[in-house]
């Protein structure tokens, strides 16, 4: 398992790397801008005082690179804020602090996460469900009516926005029939219960959406995959066509669809603001789309770090999984 | 169905009798029965009205070239075309199962347990996901009921029958951990695995090295002989064919050309396309003759290295390696794959820097391309661009040399294409509409563009039919007396090389075995290495196959 060990490390390096490079390119997009970046950062509200407060510590007096030091070592060890009155300690992972607000950015985000991440995550699993069995079954019956409509209705998918599907949803079921209340977001720690009840429309309704996207992208890769010789071998032997389906064609299509999940979670876990603000789910998109709409610039920066952080994880682990997949990925 | 044909194979009886009458005969049956096969693609008849048929335990071979069809019927000897809009006609009858009546279960119940397959490219016919062990369980699983562990303990005594060293741990292992060689012989355990009682053999030994096709083939043979099983191999090669099987069925263009025991159809054939076959099927005894050699030095390695991988991992593919081509001369390299031929020849074009000695052209040491020193590539499909026409191909070494005027360069090349045998209008064309004979033909004619004193030709017909294979060896042969070219031949067919060569050099693990004049090399071989390699060549004639056969068991029993 050394091979394994070593791949392990230096997929984890790499991850590092990704993250810091993020950090450069959101720290230069956002804090070297032309223009007074204090008075933009702090807000329009704030005093020539606070203006001049916020210029202190991000260091706008000092060259380039020792203000991003400054902002980095804030992510890995923390740094001191002075609010005028008192000063005020951010803890390790600091991505500063909300001027409009007076919050630690921080806690913006941990506040909204548990909602982002229990949407996501709840919805991957049914995308992952209805879009590979969809795919693999089109594959399988190619060229005949159920595919047709299969193809049709995932072609469907794709093209009905969120909150079309949504509203839809939320009309028959809550509406018309009744069947469920009104989304509203509980904490899993209260009533896992309630949690999962109030989030089914959601979770539904995003996944439906791109379950359509792994429909097609299984499809094809089941399609390729049923085309390689060792496919012919199985059938050769006479092992049923369900279990060459199953078992090796659908294992060989599995890599892309994988590299597609990792990205469309990562995304999703900051992106998702359609579905969040549909269903009144407090979560990181919407506040995202709140602090662009006030430009409060600290929660802003905070939230496309996290984001990318989930998408740069997500893709970590999604490497990970094709080498367990797939012993060969760890000699390359 | 025609009538005459069905009649004209004698066995026509069996295929007209019911069902019953079938069941009640299946005793005395033979284990293979195809009356008047077609099968169709489309527009295009692959098998075109074939009938033979093949007792128990017997072994047959379809001989053929690419697009003879010798596939397509081994496919539909197990109905492999079902459901993909092939359209199969006649009857084919494998171990009492009629395969084209057969439900999909019948059919099921015939694959793998009575009839077992075993294709052309190991590496790809297996789940690269899965243990071979593990795809072996699951196929016997499929026929016989036992359990898990049983199937598994099954897959490693299959293993263990086809050679496979430490078997029970190997048979954890997936196929890219597996040589080329070892990878039949998995392949093969898959088929033994429900002791079958016809093997199809499609191709088997392809796409593998002289020495380890012998031991495969010699496996093939022992395992018939111990199980009683019958063969039906597929092969373009007549040797392999003349090796392992009784009977010989020569196929062009979906039908049957000859018929009839091996040693009699190879000693006399009695049809034109036979003979053609035959004639063009290169002899591992037959002298170069009307060689231009001169002295001239052209092109000169004298004690490269080339090492790949850094650290501990470093290893050298070519090891201390000194040999030179003059003009007019044919220097042939030949050894097996990993000996280090290609990273030589790279090294003498100059597309790889040795890591030690020196590459000296015209007398001088040489580093980086030289326009005057060419290649030509094994695969013609992939070295040539599929977006671009093919005179754009061949006239890239005019433009890199500088040439601007369009006339100018669009006459060279049809000049070019004119020269090796093409026609100047194929200028627009692109590389899919050539077949691969006239793909190398193109390649060669790129080579000659830049009016080289030196091509290396790195496989240049292996991926060919031997018909085609002896004009493109004619080709070269004739440009280079007209020429004066200096050629290296690289290869792994012995056979191919000796046509060609005034020189050889045999390579082993990167080093040279055995260097000197071809006739002295192959009539008197000083190195074992080289006697191994020359007594691995498969014999035209099944005589001096079995007495070869013989003759490498024992040192392997002593």
């Amino acid at each position: 398992m050394s091979g394994f060990g070593g791949f392990l490390l230096r997929r984890a390096a790499g991850t590092v790397v990704t993250l810091l490079a993020i950090s450069v390119i959101v720290y230069v997009v956002f804090y070297v801008t032309p223009g007074n970046v204090a008075q933009i950062t702090c807000g329009p509200r704030c005093s020539p005082e606070q203006v001049h407060q916020v210029a202190e510590q991000l260091k706008l007096g000092d060259p380039l690179y020792v203000r991003y030091w400054h902002f980095l070592q804030g992510l890995f060890v923390g740094q001191d804020f002075s609010t005028g009155t008192s000063v005020e300690h951010c803890a390790a992972p600091c991505l500063g602090q909300s001027y409009q607000t007076g919050q630690q950015v921080l806690d913006i985000i941990l506040a909204k996460l548990p909602v982002s991440v229990s949407l996501v995550l709840g919805a991957m699993v049914l995308w992952l469900l209805l879009g590979i069995g969809t795919g693999v079954l089109s594959a399988w019956r190619r060229g005949r009516l159920s595919e047709r409509v299969l193809t049709a209705v995932t072609l469907a998918g794709t093209a009905t926005p969120v909150f079309v599907i949504g509203l839809v949803l939320m009309i028959v079921v809550c509406g018309e029939l009744q069947l469920l209340p009104f989304p509203q977001y509980v904490n899993f720690s209260d009533d896992p219960e309630q949690w999962a009840w109030n989030l089914l429309l959601p979770w539904l309704s995003l996944a439906l959406i791109e379950a359509a996207s792994f429909a097609r992208l299984t499809r094809a890769a089941m399609l390729e995959t049923l085309a390689e010789d060792h496919i012919r071998t199985f059938r050769a032997y006479g092992v049923a066509e369900r279990s060459v389906v199953g078992r090796h064609a659908l294992r060989g299509a599995l890599a892309p669809v994988i590299a597609l999940n990792a990205n469309n979670v990562g995304s999703a876990i900051g992106g998702a603001v359609l579905t969040e603000t549909l269903f009144g789910l407090p979560g990181i998109g919407q506040e995202l789309v709140h602090a662009v709409k006030v430009v409060d610039l600290p929660v802003v920066v905070g939230m496309v770090l996290v984001t990318g952080f989930f998408v740069v994880l997500a893709n970590a682990v999604a490497d990970v999984l094709y080498a367990v997949a797939d012993r060969r990925v760890v000699l390359a | 169905m025609s009538r005459m044909e069905a009649a004209d194979a004698g066995r026509a009886g069996a295929a007209d009798t019911g069902r019953a009458g079938a069941a009640d005969m299946r005793a005395d049956m033979s284990l293979v029965e195809v009356t008047d096969l077609t099968v169709e693609f489309g527009a295009l008849r692959a098998v075109d009205g074939l009938s033979f048929s093949l007792a128990k335990g017997a072994a047959l071979a379809l001989v053929g070239e690419s697009g003879s069809g010798k596939s397509t019927v081994a496919g539909a000897l197990l109905g492999l075309h079902r459901g993909t809009g092939a359209r199969v006609g006649g009857a084919v009858r494998v171990a009492g199962t009629d395969v084209q009546a057969a439900s999909e279960e019948e059919l099921r119940r015939l694959r793998g347990a009575r009839a077992a397959m075993v294709f052309q490219d190991p590496l790809s016919s297996l789940d690269p996901y899965y243990a071979i062990g593990d795809q072996i369980a699951e196929v016997y699983r499929v026929h016989a009921r036992v359990s898990r562990r049983a199937a598994r303990a099954r897959a490693v005594d299959v293993l263990d029958r086809v050679g496979i060293p430490d078997a029970a741990r190997r048979s954890r292992s997936r196929p890219h951990e597996f040589s080329g060689g070892m990878r039949q012989r998995a392949l093969i355990a898959m088929a033994l695995a429900c002791e079958p009682d016809l093997l199809i053999a499609d191709e088997p030994t392809t796409a593998l090295d002289v020495t380890v096709q012998a031991q495969i083939l010699d496996l093939l043979h022992g395992l018939r002989a111990e199980t009683g099983m019958g063969l039906l191999l597929v092969t373009h090669d007549v040797g392999v064919a003349a090796e392992s099987a009784d009977d010989i069925l020569v196929m062009r263009h979906g039908r049957a050309v000859e018929r009839g025991p091996v040693a009699a159809v190879l000693a006399a054939p009695a049809e034109p396309y036979t003979r053609e076959l035959l004639d063009a099927v290169p002899r591992v005894d037959a002298r170069r003759t009307g060689s231009p050699a001169t002295d001239e030095v052209v092109l000169e390695a004298t004690g490269v290295r080339r090492e790949f991988g850094r650290g501990k991992r470093a290893f050298a593919a070519v090891d201390d390696v000194s040999v030179t081509v003059r003009r007019g001369e044919t220097l042939g390299v030949v050894g097996e794959s990993g000996s280090g031929k290609t990273t030589l020849g790279r090294m003498l074009v100059g597309l790889l820097e040795p890591t030690a000695g020196e590459i000296r052209y015209a007398g001088r040491p040489h580093t980086g391309v030289n326009p005057a020193v060419q290649m030509v590539f094994q695969d013609p499909v992939s070295s040539l661009n599929p977006r671009r026409s093919v005179g754009e191909s061949i006239a890239d070494p005019l433009r890199a040399r500088g040439d601007r005027d369009e006339a100018r360069i669009r006459g060279r090349v049809r000049e070019l294409l004119e020269r090796v045998g093409l026609e100047g209008a194929h200028y627009d064309r692109y590389p899919h509409e050539f077949s691969g004979g006239q793909r190398q033909r193109i390649g060669i004619a790129r080579a000659l563009a830049a009016e080289p004193r030196a091509i290396v030709c790195d496989e240049p017909v292996s991926a060919l039919d031997v018909t085609t294979q002896a004009q493109v060896v004619a080709l070269l042969g004739e440009l280079q007396r007209e020429l004066g070219l200096a050629l290296v031949f690289i290869a792994h067919d012995l056979a191919v090389v000796r046509q060609v060569s005034d020189r050889v050099a045999v390579m082993r693990r990167g080093r040279l075995v055995e260097y000197g004049p071809a006739d002295e090399v192959y009539d008197t071989p000083r190195e074992p290495y080289t006697q191994q390699l020359l007594a691995a060549v498969p014999a035209l004639d099944p005589e001096l196959a079995a007495r070869r056969r013989a003759a490498r068991r024992t040192p392997a029993a002593a």
